[in-house]
């Protein structure tokens, strides 16, 4: 079973790379808000230094919701959903594979791509590392989040927009405890560890709760 | 071995598709579905395979229920990634029902799509990815073979192909439904047809 799991995620992680090129959308969107975000602010190094890791995580939190919507579509209209419903497969651990696919293609990309993006916007070292540190930690939580997104969307045809709307409310959390770890190491007087701890549990949670209602939702849209 | 429903009915948003069916198929027996366009073949094939709850009665394998872990389901989809290739695909659905078969080339070879293994699957025929499909259940063994029009995009040689397989499949024991509105490959062992619904 561990080696079908690992197929799922393979072939999620081989298709939003070889398909429409979706990591390097998310790469590339994230870039755009990034160099965007300083001309609309102006040329203010400290201010920029200082709001900087906000900016990271907003851009990877669009960045991530980009291209969810095709999560479970593509598998819909091609029929593999139905053949993974045959295959006896737990059906919570197929949306946790694909989950975990969708974020080695698109969200480490993200991560990865951070620190450079950083650099854009003046922050230091230190939080340069915390910041990514944090984006490590949360994006696998917005992926998570938005698979449940996805898996409710996937019997209407056209649920990109859709999928973004529902689930932007529930990321929040993962945005303010990312957000306030990271602007920790340069602002205080919050310590590090104490959001960034609860960031990691909301990761937890969220690989807990998202393959168990992704799953229930797929069920439901076969009806 | 033996598949049999009683009493079967299905309600597809508010209508009755079907109502009171029942069937058994024995081990090396083909039923074939028959029926005009709307008359629930597809719907019954999609209840037995455990994709659709039926609305009465009930699906069994052997007196047990769990129907879908024993069978292939062949439906107007092909499911095929056109990114991938020939083999990638065929490789995956073999990972995934993890009872080994035929090895993927040799499947492929059956089909007559032997030189194609690692062309992308987008740009295959209508007809070759029906193919590719009809290789899927070769690739791992499940003994039950739930087919929803088969011979659909299959040229003359590729319907004898596709006989051939059936009788094999039914040769070693296995249980095959088929929808269909055109004559099978080969000849089914009984016909249960669908009216159209009142």
């Amino acid at each position: 079973m561990i080696g079908a799991l690992a197929a799922i995620t393979g072939r999620t992680a081989l298709l939003s790379l070889r398909g429409s090129g979706g990591a390097f959308v998310g790469v590339v969107f994230f870039l755009a808000v990034v160099v965007v975000v300083p001309f609309g602010i102006g040329p203010d190094l400290n201010l920029l230094a200082r709001i900087g890791p906000a900016i990271l995580w907003i851009g990877a939190l669009f960045a991530t919701l980009l291209g969810l919507d095709r999560l479970f579509q593509d598998d819909r209209d091609d029929g593999s959903l139905d053949l993974f419903f045959l295959s006896g497969l737990p059906l919570e651990l197929v949306v946790l594979a694909k989950a975990v696919g969708h974020w080695l293609a698109t969200g480490l990309p993200l991560v990865i791509a951070a620190p450079v993006l950083g650099l854009l916007l003046g922050i230091a070292p230190l939080p340069l590392g915390a910041v990514t540190l944090t984006l490590l930690a949360g994006t696998p939580a917005l992926t998570l989040i938005g698979a449940i997104g996805a898996s409710l969307t996937v019997a209407f045809n056209r649920g990109g927009l859709l999928v973004a709307v529902l689930v932007l409310p529930f990321t929040i959390p993962v945005l303010v405890f990312g957000v306030s770890a990271a602007s920790a190491t340069i602002v205080g007087p919050v310590p590090f560890l104490p959001p960034f701890l609860i960031l990691l549990a909301l990761t937890l949670v969220s690989a807990v709760v998202a393959p168990i209602a992704g799953a229930a939702a797929l069920r439901s849209s076969m009806e | 071995m033996r598949l049999s429903a009683s009493g079967l009915a299905a309600v597809r948003g508010g209508r009755t598709i079907f109502a009171d069916r029942s069937f058994a198929v024995a081990s090396g027996e083909i039923l074939a579905l028959t029926g005009p366009n709307g008359s629930g073949k597809t719907t019954m094939l999609r209840v037995v395979a455990g994709l659709l709850p039926p609305a009465a009665g009930a699906v069994t394998l052997d007196g047990k229920d769990d129907v879908a872990q024993a069978a292939h389901f062949l439906g107007y989809l092909d499911a095929l990634k056109p990114a991938l290739t020939v083999l990638e695909n065929l490789d995956f659905w073999r990972r995934i029902f993890r009872s080994p078969g035929l090895p993927p080339l040799d499947a492929l070879d059956r089909v007559g799509l032997a030189d194609l293994a690692d062309l992308p699957a987008g740009i295959l025929s209508a007809g070759q990815k029906r193919r590719v499909a009809i290789a899927r259940l070769l690739v791992s063994h499940r003994p039950v073979w739930l087919l929803d029009e088969p011979t659909t995009a299959l040229d003359s040689e590729a319907e004898r192909m596709l006989g051939a397989l059936i009788a094999e499949h039914l040769k070693a024991g296995g249980i095959v439904l088929a929808a269909t509105h055109r004559p099978l490959p080969v000849a089914a062992s009984a016909t249960l047809s669908l009216g159209r619904a009142a």
